[in-house]
């Protein structure tokens, strides 16, 4: 599987997906 | 205005201004000098960007990563553990906070070392420099990919509560 930091769409799309998940996180597990 | 809020404007600001540096500059290389370096290679005229471009900077990139860091740590002030802690309402600038710290680990432990055995600074053999730009360029796009939550958080975690039902 290629590496998605490989590419600058690979990375940015990373760090929306990464935001989302923290985002979900935070709103569901921290006081 | 009391000494406290001084002391805090200060930090904002200068934490604005160091961040705005370390990731415009983190950018500058993801978006900019990565392909630039590319085509310069394929025309030979890539010694202009490593010989008096990138060493200058990465010197603001780094300094601009500590001064963003020890600013925010001020601004966050007595509120510092439950940051880190992620508890006590200061969980979403808790994780911008843990983000920042992420990256300036990756900028000082891994990037920098890297990069000045790439650019020629320290001696390295050419299997080493090899290893190194990929260590390096990893870790830059690492930067590059938590910069977009870290900066999600920072935006948001302190002050627009309603988003986290805070």
């Amino acid at each position: 599987m290629k590496n998605p930091l490989d590419s600058l769409w690979g990375t940015v799309i990373s760090g929306v997906v990464l935001t989302v998940v923290l985002y979900v996180f935070a709103k569901n597990f921290l006081g | 205005m009391e000494n406290i809020d001084i002391v805090s404007a200060l930090s904002r600001w200068i934490h604005f201004m160091a961040g705005i540096m370390w990731i415009g500059l983190l950018y500058y290389f993801n978006f900019v000098q990565v392909a630039a370096l590319k085509n310069a290679g394929a025309d030979g005229t890539a010694a202009g960007i490593t010989k008096h471009v990138a060493p200058r900077a990465l010197l603001f990139f780094r300094w601009a990563a500590v001064l963003t860091w020890i600013s925010g740590a001020a601004l966050l002030g007595p509120y510092f553990m439950d940051a880190f802690l992620l508890r006590n309402g200061m969980g979403p600038i808790g994780i911008g906070a843990w983000l920042g710290t992420i990256m300036l680990f990756n900028v000082w432990v891994l990037i920098w070392p890297n990069q000045k055995k790439i650019l020629g600074m320290v001696s390295a053999s050419d299997d080493e420099k090899s290893k190194a730009r990929r260590v390096a360029f990893l870790a830059s796009r690492t930067n590059t990919m938590l910069s977009i939550p870290m900066l999600f958080f920072m935006a948001t975690g302190m002050s627009h509560s309603a988003l986290f039902s805070l």
